[in-house]
């Protein structure tokens, strides 16, 4: 039986008087693939920052793990592993010191380090690339080294903003690859956010959608598709049933800006 | 581990990542040895046959080289925040922010990472002061100064930098910013010029600004030898960069928000 490893409840961020997210409640159980689902500025990168300690909730509280986000941030960052939307890992160093920098901020032994290490670029196909500069890497490769960044600590919870956004299909299914294998052999929970409503619908074991702050919907995709009345209705249909949005309507300059250079540096 | 430890260590850590990212591509250390020399080259050389300026019985060259030497690693320092937007802007600092690493340690880690970069600074300043025949006093004693002091102000420098990053957030911004601050800096300090030839109100100026400290420190230690002012300069440099420092690991991750 799987418990409950992330538990949001009434969590709310206020800037300046505008509520990026109101009140919300939900939960995440152990090894689930949940995916976390909303337009542009409906408040998903907001409650990922909060929910992996980037930024205190103005009230409400989450817990991870049995860690609370706002009253035990440093066992929360022992917890979780996070890949971000952007290239996150050092051009001009090699994927081995990427992983050793990883491997001493997270207090792995000096005795493991080697051993983690090897063993994730086993696991990630990279030990050919071991000694390359990653700014010699393709889009797949350093999506999968930033993967491996994360997890080096094995935490139970990997949070992941848009991990495949800018990779070709084939690069894609790599990287969900082997992060099945590592929710298989680990047991780690996975909560990432996409627009790629195909992606979502394929992987999820559960979708929650957000829409101006607040959750519009959450359940298994068959649950949300059967909740539009319309039998032939995809996960896409039932995004824009539950925002009604199309998908990349919203965004400001910056976060545009942001993607775009992303999607252009990973090829 | 304690808290001290982490911070230590840690540092130490981010400051070994700067260290080999410079070691796999040091095009920035050698185009960055280009604004000292012109300085020490045509400037230096220019002013000392005007002979107007007091320098204390010391020669021109002599009296300005701890001022272009503090001036390199200022510079370097100071446009250390444009890095944080940088790495805010790739994920990196999301990502370090989000690892169990004390704040002060990030912070910590990037002082040292400028001061890594300002001791290269006065490699090359050392070098060409041998070309241009400038009598340095390169004693181990003064030497170990010259390295404590060059981690100091790029400590100071470089935390500054990362409050201002915290408030501006975006490059554009950050480079008019910067600009506004450093050329005041060096002009209302005793680099090029001593502090008894201001008026009045640009003396005071002068002796608050840290930069000031910083170039005393570094003249006694390599040109006149009279350390007595040397304890209170290193001081104050200690302190500002302390205070610096625990601001900058509040202001520091708000760069992300």
């Amino acid at each position: 039986m799987t418990s409950d490893i992330i538990i949001v409840s009434n969590l709310t961020k206020k800037f300046n008087g505008f509520t990026a997210v109101n009140n919300i409640s939900f939960v995440v159980k152990e090894k689930e693939v949940f995916a976390f689902l909303g337009p542009n500025g409906a408040g998903k990168s907001t409650t990922i920052k909060m929910l992996i300690t980037l930024l205190k909730p103005t009230s409400g509280e989450a817990v991870i793990d049995n860690y609370s986000i706002t009253h035990q941030s440093g066992h929360v960052r022992h917890m979780i592993g996070y890949v971000p939307q952007m290239i996150s890992v050092d051009g001009t160093l090699t994927a081995y010191e990427n992983l050793m920098i990883m491997a001493k901020l997270y207090d792995i032994p000096s005795s493991e380090r080697k051993k983690r290490i090897d063993d994730v670029l086993v696991f990630l196909d990279l030990v050919d690339h071991s000694n390359t500069l990653v700014r010699k890497f393709s889009g797949g490769m350093i999506r999968k080294l930033e993967i491996g960044q994360a997890i080096l600590h094995r935490p139970p919870v990997l949070f992941l903003d848009e991990p495949t956004s800018g990779l070709d299909p084939i690069a894609r299914r790599n990287v969900w690859k082997h992060l099945f294998e590592l929710r298989n052999k680990f047991g780690t929970t996975i909560f990432f956010t996409t627009h790629y409503m195909d992606e979502a619908e394929e992987v999820s074991d559960r979708v929650a959608i957000i829409n101006s702050g607040n959750i519009a919907a959450i359940g298994s995709v068959e649950e949300l598709k059967q909740k539009t009345k319309n039998p032939k209705a995809t996960l896409e249909d039932a995004f824009i049933f539950f925002t009604g949005t199309a998908l990349q309507e919203g965004g400001n300059f910056r976060e545009i800006k942001k993607t775009r250079a992303m999607q252009r540096k990973l090829g | 581990m304690n808290y001290i430890n982490q911070v230590v260590y840690k540092s130490y850590v981010l400051a070994e990542m700067e260290v080999r990212k410079l070691l796999h591509d040091p095009t920035e250390l050698i185009t960055r040895a280009i604004q000292p020399i012109l300085w020490l080259g045509i400037f230096g050389e220019a002013l000392s046959k005007v002979r107007a300026i007091p320098t204390n019985g010391v020669t021109y060259l002599q009296f300005i080289t701890p001022g272009i030497l503090t001036q390199s690693v200022t510079f370097i320092a100071i446009f250390y925040g444009l890095s944080i937007i940088w790495e805010r802007d790739m994920g990196l600092l999301q990502k370090l922010l989000v690892t169990p690493t004390p704040r002060l340690a990030l912070v910590w880690g990037k002082m040292a990472s400028a001061g890594v970069r300002g001791l290269s600074q006065a490699i090359i300043v050392f070098l060409f002061a041998i070309v241009l025949q400038i009598h340095l006093i390169l004693t181990l004693t003064s030497v170990v100064g010259v390295i404590f002091v060059i981690m100091l102000g790029a400590g100071f420098f470089s935390g500054l930098s990362m409050i201002i990053a915290s408030i501006v957030k975006t490059r554009e911004r950050f480079m008019g910013v910067g600009q506004v601050i450093t050329l005041p800096l060096f002009f209302a300090s005793n680099a090029i010029y001593p502090i008894t030839i201001m008026p009045p109100w640009l003396q005071v100026v002068a002796r608050v600004n840290p930069l000031s400290y910083m170039v005393d420190s570094l003249r006694s230690l390599l040109i006149t030898g009279n350390i007595s002012q040397l304890p209170f300069d290193i001081a104050v440099l200690i302190i500002v960069t302390l205070v610096i420092s625990f601001i900058s690991a509040y202001m520091y991750p708000k760069v992300v928000l």
